[in-house]
């Protein structure tokens, strides 16, 4: 029985050094042919003019087991990286299938790319756990090792099911449900008129299902369009900057950001919402949560905003600190020290330009006692002193693995992905079937593939969905 | 002296689940007995008087190419027929017969009566024989026998449990509340303690049928005839098509309005529904008059067809309109509807509510999982309809059968047969109503057309027992024609003629650029097998049968073979076999909810367990790393 091929980045993300992609299954060398080119056959492809119908001369199909090959992967037209491909196969690998590793350079992009383009050749992105559970099943691992293999995948797929809601931005979700809530209708409108056909006439509705399928497969596209540039997803390092109100938390940002998005003025607590922003530095993308400053307060709405900063700062993965440097430090302070306890953070003294009245000394002695050698640095966001060495102290922690980024994070933006592409496909499968004059029941099988594939994102599934919008918007006669 | 009798089975209740269990039961030559509360309602339709419908129909085609009866008797007392949704895909064109219900009822007492093997007992059976068995971890219990109203007893093997509507029954019509079972009948009112006592989970369900009328008072000038199909096909695969080509009865299409509409809302408080008087769950696809008007106000008018009850009665059935409103209500809602302004009603509409169980205590085999020897089948299981029920009790007669007779037992998967999907519903998901069938609930629907049921189902029979040795032979060789026709049309080249052009362009087709099959010919959609003759020279002589395989194969061959390939990743998981005794508590990486859900399912598979509420793919990964574990443990 033929398994399908899956595949996961099998690295922790960091800039240097290097990224590996996995793939298991049958069809794994089959799939890395396509986009593998040996050097030699790299060199020979490289002055080609027309590389449609390159011919190549080496297959990894025909490579030995434990073999490891140099070359290039090529999406179509364009070199996407240089790579060594490890070749193991099955039964003695890690998942006693057929397996490929490609290493690659550990950049985010990268690995992002090569991972895309595998799964557009045919490769599925694997469940959370599923490598090890094929290696267990197919008795590549001890049987002391089941419990361990079971609280792995139970957990693994706990983070990803979170990290798939949490990381989805509002507004994805509500556009998502949309899509689902018109296409279930739509089968629900079908399945009525096959059900009850003298009640329900379906004269003319080809033309109708052909207008709505538009505008989803429009909307849909436009998800897609949007997960490349990573608009979707809350990607990169969970980032959220906390202080007390009026110590340049907006200004700050906006220096980071080099556009005026957050409100500034000098009338403390200011910002009551919550701000939230992805910038790159280099190849480390932050996605940068501003929040209302932490202080007592008896306002209602900013009470609330101070409750969420809490909330935030608890589930980030790095917290910015920035400290008003003009005044003195207080029980506000205090408070904000004790949420960086468990925390990776950079603390920022702001306004240097001014009259210091916090020396670095004061919050060095206050931070070393709850964790020592950390960042602390100067700046000014006014006249933008400091930003490079901010911006360096983010990039050492990153790269030191102190501030890690969980591959989780890209893997859900794949799937997410993923899941729109079959979407879309089966969508434009439905028009085919209308262009080719098949009767209306045919249009629902593929509907209901899109309706699932959409169902992934949100965490929804499918169960009793139809039945229950068919008697619930069709009245039932005979 | 005690009554005392001794059978191999005993069925209780004799409607269309109990019916086709007794057949079942006594063809594979076993001692049955058919309990009835009362013989005149053996096979009784106490509700609308079609046999078949969308999705039914294709229940109705497999019961029969499995060896049922259902399909045998309605060719031979239908009134009326038509193939439903002609101008969709084959896969949901449904049968639909109007009966005759009196004849459908005297026609299979009459098969009950003569079957060898089979007693007819006229009883209420109020209690159910258990004996514990030792040293059985999951069973139990194993039924010894049942005892009767009179402190009887019947000794037997197995019992399948048939009641329908009948347990703990209460029928009504606004404020009149009757305990009796369908059509004032006697309710059956011992058994259901009985079954608590076997720890048997039992809820309540309701149903409802609209009023009978008399012809006479319809005037049937302002409604819209509705003919039969001129060329009627048969249900049955044995029934020969020429003898069902009979004068076929009209029925009449006529509408409700908002004076209607006016009437319902102005006596909802005496509705038993909204008043709250109905404690079971009613079915939302056969909504009554009441629910369609509170529920989809923004209609102004609904169906309602008026049908024959009989070709020997005057009672028209009103079909759309069931009801439980009190009967002057009834009288003056109906009598706004166009034809019915003076019309009489015979028998009022009313409500039943009714005892049924949780069918998550069943195995797929229809079998209780905690009691050995007890099935059950039909309304009692929760489904609704005569097709689900006596598609049930074939199935649930074939297992008790060969259960006795220490055979395999026979469960048939939601890739083969429409009641498969039926009965994996039923078990593994969780019905909050009545359940019906519904083309949509089947997710390999091309595949499960009524057209070849006896192709996919015949040789099942065959093994069971109930279809003979001839019937089987004459399918392989249908199937033999099928694949060579298929195989001829795929090799037949035609090339790019002058005559073949012609052809193309007079019909409308675009001419060949190059040599083509005759089945790519086939595939465009302006053609049919028929229709393509003039340029097929050769073509066998092939009945129509053969024929209609043949063009749909080809034509939608892109998409069954889609569907083919998802069966096979479907079958994967349906043959990994979840162990007997598997202790879901101790498995700590499944959540909880999955552990709950999976202990009170106990899922024979993994496929089955995959379709539980509540149990997630994780919760499947996990389970398959357990179940090797313990594989490897032995």
């Amino acid at each position: 029985m033929k398994t399908d091929t899956i595949a996961a980045i099998a690295t922790a993300f960091s800039e240097s050094g290097i990224g590996i992609i996995r793939i298991s299954g049958d069809d794994a060398f089959q799939i890395t042919d396509r986009i593998f080119l040996s050097k030699k056959d790299f060199d020979r492809w490289n002055k080609e003019e027309i590389k449609k119908d390159f011919q190549k001369d080496f297959f990894i199909e025909s490579a030995k087991t434990y073999t490891l090959h140099y070359g290039f992967i090529v999406d179509e037209e364009s070199v996407i990286d240089e790579v060594l491909i490890s070749v193991m196969r099955a039964p003695k690998s890690y998942t006693a299938e057929n397996v490929i590793e490609i290493n690659c350079h550990g950049g985010i992009l990268i690995l992002q790319k090569i991972m895309e383009l595998v799964i557009k050749n045919g490769v599925r992105v694997a469940e959370p756990g599923e490598f090890t559970k094929r290696a267990f099943l197919n008795g590549r691992m001890d049987l002391s090792e089941a419990e361990a293999v079971m609280d792995l995948i139970h957990s693994k797929n706990e983070f990803a099911l979170q990290a798939s809601i949490g990381q989805l931005k509002g507004s994805v979700s509500s556009v998502i449900k949309e899509i689902r809530s018109k296409i279930i209708y739509e089968i629900a409108f079908i399945e009525s008129a096959l059900d009850d056909p003298e009640n329900y006439d379906t004269d003319g509705y080809d033309r109708k299902l052909s207008c709505v399928l538009e505008d989803i497969c429009k909307k849909i596209r436009n998800l897609i369009d949007h997960a490349d540039n990573g608009k979707i997803l809350k990607e990169g390092i969970q980032t959220v900057i906390l202080g007390k109100p009026n110590a340049g938390k907006s200004s700050f940002l906006n220096e980071l950001l080099g556009e005026e998005k957050a409100i500034v003025t000098e009338i403390a607590g200011t910002t009551r919402d919550i701000l939230e922003e992805n910038i790159r530095i280099g190849e480390i993308s932050l996605h940068i949560i501003d929040t209302a400053g932490i202080r007592k307060t008896e306002d209602r709405v900013e009470k609330i905003g101070v409750e969420k900063a809490r909330e935030y700062a608890k589930k980030a993965d790095l917290i910015i600190y920035i400290v008003d440097s003009s005044v003195d430090l207080d029980e506000s302070d205090e408070e904000i020290l004790n949420i960086l306890r468990d925390k990776h953070f950079i603390v920022l003294l702001n306004k240097s330009d001014l009259d210091m009245s916090v020396s670095e000394k004061e919050i060095t002695d206050k931070i070393d006692v709850i964790r020592k050698g950390c960042d602390i640095i100067k700046i000014s966001a006014l006249k933008h002193q400091g930003i490079d060495e901010f911006e360096k102290a983010v990039k050492r922690m990153f790269l030191k693995g102190e501030v890690s980024f969980n591959n989780e994070v890209i893997i859900t933006s794949m799937r997410h992905k993923e899941a729109l592409l079959e979407a879309e496909k089966s969508i434009l499968m439905v028009g085919e079937s209308i262009e080719a004059g098949m009767p209306e029941d045919f249009y629902s099988i593929d509907l209901m593939n899109a309706y699932a594939a959409l169902g992934r994102i949100i965490g929804e599934e499918v169960g009793e969905d139809l039945i229950n919008e068919i008697f619930e918007k069709f009245c039932m006669g005979k | 002296m005690e009554f005392r009798e001794k059978a191999d089975i005993c069925i209780i209740g004799a409607g269309h689940a109990g019916c086709e269990a007794a057949l079942a039961c006594a063809r594979l030559g076993l001692q049955t007995v058919v309990f009835t509360v009362n013989i005149e309602s053996i096979a009784m339709m106490p509700c609308n008087p079609h046999i078949g419908g969308s999705s039914k129909g294709h229940l109705v085609r497999e019961i029969d190419a499995l060896g049922g009866e259902m399909g045998k008797i309605i060719d031979k007392t239908f009134l009326q027929s038509k193939m439903l949704n002609k101008s969709k895909g084959p896969a949901v064109h449904s049968l639909r017969c109007q009966a005759d219900k009196a004849e459908y009822s005297r026609f299979m007492r009459m098969v009950l009566e003569s079957q060898e093997n089979l007693t007819i007992k006229q009883t209420e059976v109020c209690e159910l024989l258990l004996e514990d068995i030792p040293d059985c971890e999951n069973r139990s219990k194993k039924i010894t026998g049942v005892k009767i109203l009179t402190g009887g007893i019947y000794e037997c093997k197995a019992v399948i449990l048939c009641t329908g509507t009948y347990l703990n029954a209460r029928c009504l019509c606004g404020e009149a509340i009757t305990y009796t079972g369908p059509n004032g009948l006697q309710s059956s009112i011992h058994l259901s303690e009985a079954l608590e006592k076997a720890d048997i989970r039992l809820r309540r369900f309701k149903t409802g049928t609209p009023a009978r009328m008399d012809r006479r008072s319809i005037d049937f000038s302002k409604m819209e005839e509705q003919f039969g199909d001129e060329r009627v096909i048969p249900f049955s695969f044995e029934t020969d098509p020429e003898d069902v080509q009979i004068k076929q009865e009209s029925c009449y299409l006529t509408y409700t309005n908002e004076e209607t509409h006016n009437i319902i809302r102005a006596n909802l408080d005496r509705s038993p529904l909204y008043a709250g008087v109905i404690e079971g769950t009613g079915p939302r696809y056969c909504p009554s008059i009441e629910d369609k008007v509170v529920k989809f106000s923004d209609k102004n008018r609904h169906q309602v067809f008026v049908e024959p009850e009989g070709r020997y009665t005057n009672e028209m059935y009103v079909d759309g309109m069931s009801s439980s409103l009190p009967e002057d209500v009834q009288l003056a809602m109906y009598r706004t509807v166009p034809g019915l302004e003076n019309c009489k009603i015979v028998r009022n509409a009313y409500a039943i509510e009714y005892d049924c169980i949780d069918p998550g205590q069943l195995a797929l085999t229809l079998e209780f999982k905690h009691i050995k020897g007890l099935f059950s089948a039909g309304q009692f299981n929760g489904s609704s309809g005569y097709e689900e029920a006596a598609a049930q009790g074939l199935m649930a007669g074939i297992n008790a059968a060969r259960e006795i007779q220490g055979k395999e037992q026979i469960v048939l998967d939601r890739s083969q047969a429409y009641i498969g999907v039926l009965i994996d519903d039923l078990v593994t998901k969780e019905n909050t109503e009545p359940y019906r069938m519904m083309t949509s609930r089947a997710e390999y629907r091309l595949l499960l057309r009524q057209d070849n049921a006896d192709l996919r189902l015949r040789k099942i029979g065959y093994e069971a027992g109930l279809i003979s040795k001839e019937q089987y032979e004459y399918v392989c060789e249908k199937e033999k024609q099928i694949a060579e026709e298929i195989e001829r049309l795929k090799k037949t080249v035609v090339g790019a003629s002058k005559e073949v052009q012609e052809f193309l362009v007079s019909k409308g087709s675009a001419p060949l650029r190059t040599g083509t099959s005759l089945a790519e010919v086939l595939c465009r959609p302006e053609f049919t097998y028929k229709s393509i003759k003039e340029i097929d020279k050769n073509r066998p002589l092939l009945s129509d049968a053969v024929i209609e395989q043949v063009n749909i194969s080809i034509k939608y061959e892109g998409y069954i073979e889609r569907q083919i390939r998802q069966v096979e990743q479907f079958k994967k998981l349906e043959k990994r076999m979840i162990p007997e005794g598997i202790c879901y508590e101790d498995i700590a990486g499944l959540r909880i909810e999955a552990r709950q859900k999976l202990a009170k399912h106990k899922p024979v598979s993994i496929g089955q367990a995959s379709r539980i509420q509540g149990v997630s793919p994780a919760d499947i990964s996990v389970l398959l790393v357990y179940i090797e574990q313990m594989k490897r443990q032995v």
